[in-house]
């Protein structure tokens, strides 16, 4: 089964950096480029996991957790926070908000991998 | 990880796209102060937050270090904790500017702007002491706070210890997204596991309650890591479940009883259910959905559930964009340049075949004409660009030759929006700098000066674009003194520039200043010094199809007007016949053409002439005689084009005929050629004949202006 993984990024350069650890490894990645966006596309990607960034116009990482476990369909969907943030409060907020995991910006490519597998149970 | 060179690429592209929002969003706030929208604000920081990540993903120290201060700054007003007012305002402005040049920097492999240092410690000093303590220093080397940690294998330690967990999850685990097995599997990788579900609390059937915490699971765990890397697994679980950990020595290993603790609610009366022995570790995807609907499952929990999910993709559709490498866009241009030559080709051959009566014929041509039109549009389009980011480098010029002069200076730009070729743009950006220190430095008067004329302190500079009858008018203007006519003539005369006691109009005076060895150097300012007069500007100006004028009141100010064709291209025109040649000259300037009377021209002296159109006398320049063309003689009339300049200057052109209405596509004289005086570029047309295309302004000014003969200039 090819996973599918949803990741919500305003900076092209952070999607980019995503797409290329996790591209090779296999997984369908879908990209959005802020909460609104990652939430729009939330059906369509029908993803085993997301991944979304904290500070992001127009919906912020906050807003993409309460949104998709706000979905009966997504309720226990990992989702992963990837952020430059590692403000504990923060890292609470989220953990309430539902979150699953926290990663701090910048990542290494087979630590993203290997929490991913670790967090899908593969 | 090593993130390859297109995403570098990008990631400099984005940081342009940020810095520029960042100015941007800066720039309100100055204006606005306490009353910013804080939707700005949080903008602001969040362009640096993410060059500050994006800088980190590329181990770019500096960047990092100075995006990190700076976002603190940010921080404590999005909070409100510092108030939005002009000094930190100023300050962050400073370190948007250093933020910019150390993007440039890591970008060319250059060094950290001079000014870093001094700027640092002014935003260290706006955040000292009220600065968030919980933010940690930036870490840029790569790291994962990992919520399930990720120790390195544990190798053969002796003294390992037998650490047993006990994991009981509640439902709202489930609802997080978290997965047992997932968590439980990071204690394999601690050392030796045995794991045991206790499913003696599942009731049956009947009696279950989906809220209550069913399942959970002993482990028993064979290890050399610490009590807390056990703990580190369970992390980011919290307070949704209940987790003990309890440590044994090695040497019970073989006491396996697992002691009792207290947290463990009383359990129910175990139902007979066999023990099912070490958990089943593998993929488990129906697990987390057994515990069925949760309080985080509510579907009317939010306004963010599906419903309105859908509506949030109509009201912010997505715009999606390319990234086109510029080279394929002008090749593009090119060839739809070619095509609309080839088109005029085809339609003079018809023409010429006796074909043009053929009413398919027409409008077949007339077809792809229009097509070809088109899609000329469209390209155009694609390469015309807001000239917005321009306008915003010069609001640091502006700020920076303010602090350079002591003057106190102010930006306003309006119609930053207005779209401009790509090229023109880029190529905007020197002149304008120019200009804009220039008014400053020579249009804005000292403060005291401006207090006696009763002036505000703070000068103003008006940036504008707009477009105009098919051009780009971009102008500069200042509310200085406006310019000394008396001082310009008086270095002009002294550097030979004019004749002592010509005849000199205000306006005449004014353009003095773009004379090549005007500038002044007599005059040593902060700014001056850098070689580059107002000459060099128009040199600018004119090789991208453009012209600049200036228009000055004394007391009130100087305002530079630069007016650009809207592409470098394509040039709508007239053909013309002077001579025995075939020229094109600019619709753009054309006011209107007439075979006047005799009585409507009046002679001046020995052959200057004049016609009287307008209600005004309009010096009449013959093209023929002015580019040294063998004279016609024939008895046909001729034919009187008045043109206007951008300045407004007019002038009557004497052309043997008007042929055509065109677009001609323009081909660049300087490059194969040279310089030609009165003569802007060539083209190639129909018929495969190469016409030239006449430079108006340049004429005009010649025909206008009695002091400066057209051959002084040219040579100039």
């Amino acid at each position: 089964m090819t996973i599918r993984i949803l990741a919500i990024d305003d900076s092209p350069t952070m999607r980019g950096l995503v797409a290329a650890a996790l591209a090779p490894e296999g997984f369908d990645l879908h990209l959005a480029e802020d909460g609104l966006d990652g939430l729009a596309r939330l059906q369509q990607a029908d993803p085993h996991l997301v991944i979304t960034d904290i500070n992001m116009p127009r919906l912020d990482g906050f807003g993409v957790i309460d949104g998709v476990r706000a979905n009966p369909a997504y309720t226990s969907v990992p989702i992963l926070v990837l952020t430059t943030e590692s403000g504990n409060d923060l890292k609470d907020r989220a953990r309430r908000a539902g979150a699953t995991g926290w990663i701090v910006k910048p990542f290494d490519d087979a630590q993203l991998v290997r929490t991913i597998n670790r967090v899908l149970g593969l | 990880m090593a993130p390859n060179d297109a995403l570098r690429i990008s990631f400099f592209e984005e940081c342009e796209d940020l810095l520029a929002r960042m100015g941007e969003g800066l720039g309100d706030m100055a204006q606005s102060l306490d009353r910013s929208d804080p939707e700005t604000i949080h903008a602001v920081f969040r362009a640096v937050h993410s060059i500050k990540g994006g800088a980190g993903a590329f181990a770019l120290k500096s960047l990092v270090e100075f995006a990190h201060v700076f976002e603190t700054v940010l921080d404590l007003m999005r909070s409100g904790e510092m108030a939005v007012e002009a000094a930190p305002l100023h300050t962050l402005r400073r370190g948007h500017d250093v933020l910019s040049d150390l993007v440039a920097a890591a970008r060319t492999g250059g060094d950290d702007p001079p000014q870093m240092a001094t700027v640092l410690l002014e935003l260290d000093a706006l955040s000292d002491g009220s600065s968030d303590s919980a933010q940690e220093p930036f870490d840029f080397q790569p790291q994962t706070i990992d919520i399930f940690a990720l120790p390195e294998p544990a190798a053969a330690i002796p003294d390992r210890a037998r650490i047993s967990v006990r994991f009981q999850p509640t439902p709202a685990l489930y609802a997080a997204g978290h997965e047992p097995a997932a968590l439980l599997r990071g204690l394999e990788e601690l050392g030796d596991l045995t794991v045991r579900a206790r499913i003696e609390r599942v009731p049956v059937l009947t009696a279950l309650d989906l809220a209550a915490p069913n399942i959970f699971w002993d482990a028993d765990l064979l290890t050399s890591a610490a009590t807390d890397e056990v703990a580190a697994i369970f992390e980011f679980v919290g307070d949704l479940a209940t987790l003990d950990i309890t440590t044994q020595p090695a040497a019970a290993e073989e006491a396996l009883e697992r002691p009792e603790t207290a947290q463990v609610p009383a359990a129910p009366p175990p139902v007979t259910a066999p023990d099912p022995g070490p958990t089943n570790l593998g993929p488990s995807d129906s697990s987390p959905t057994n515990s069925g609907p949760t309080d985080g499952g509510q579907p009317d929990r939010g306004p963010t559930d599906s419903g309105p999910t859908d509506r949030a993709v109509t009201a912010f559709p997505v715009i999606s964009t390319i990234r086109v490498n510029t080279d394929r866009v002008d090749r593009l241009v090119n060839q739809i340049g070619e095509l609309v030559i080839a088109e005029a080709m085809l339609s003079q051959a018809m023409t010429n075949a006796g074909l043009r009566d053929d009413g398919d014929i027409v409008s077949s041509l007339e077809g792809i004409r229009q097509l070809a039109a088109n899609i000329q549009e469209s390209v155009m389009s694609i390469r015309a660009q807001p000239i917005k980011p321009v306008f915003q480098r010069m609001d640091r010029i502006t700020r920076e030759a303010s602090d350079a002069t002591g003057k106190r200076a102010r930006l306003i730009t309006t119609g930053d929006t207005t779209e401009v070729d790509k090229t023109v743009i880029e190529r905007l950006v020197d002149p304008l700098t120019h200009m804009i220190r220039n008014a400053i430095d020579h249009g804005l008067e000292t403060a005291d000066r401006r207090a006696a004329a009763g002036k505000p302190a703070e000068g103003q500079i008006r940036l504008s674009a707009a477009h105009r009858s098919g051009r780009v008018i971009i102008e500069v203007a200042d509310d200085g003194a406006g310019i000394d006519r008396p001082r310009v003539r008086q270095i002009a005369e002294q550097r030979g520039l004019v004749a002592p006691g010509a005849q000199l109009q205000p306006a005449d005076i004014d353009n003095l200043l773009f004379l090549p060895g005007f500038s002044s150097k007599a005059e040593v300012s902060a700014l001056s010094g850098r070689g580059v007069g107002l000459d060099v500007v128009r040199r600018e100006i004119q090789s991208l199809g453009g012209r600049v004028s200036i228009t000055s009141t004394p007391g009130q100010g100087t305002t530079f007007t630069i007016a650009l064709p809207l592409t470098l291209a394509v040039l709508e025109g007239m053909l013309i016949g002077v001579g025995e040649e075939t020229m094109v000259l600019p619709l753009s300037c054309i006011l209107e053409t007439m075979r006047p009377t005799q009585t409507q021209i009046h002679r001046l002296g020995r052959s200057a002439r004049l016609v009287a159109t307008r209600g005004e006398m309009v010096p009449i320049l013959d093209l023929c005689d002015a580019f040294g063309f063998e004279p016609v003689q024939d008895q046909s009339q001729s034919v009187l084009i008045l043109v206007e300049c951008e300045t407004g200057q007019r002038a009557a052109l004497e052309v043997r005929h008007i042929f055509d209405q065109r677009q001609v596509v323009i081909k660049s004289l300087e490059d194969n050629y040279g310089s030609v005086p009165g003569i802007s570029a060539a083209t190639i047309l129909g018929d495969g004949r190469i016409a030239l295309i006449v430079d108006p302004e340049e004429l005009v000014r010649h025909a206008t202006a009695d002091t400066l003969s057209f051959r002084q200039a040219a040579n100039g």
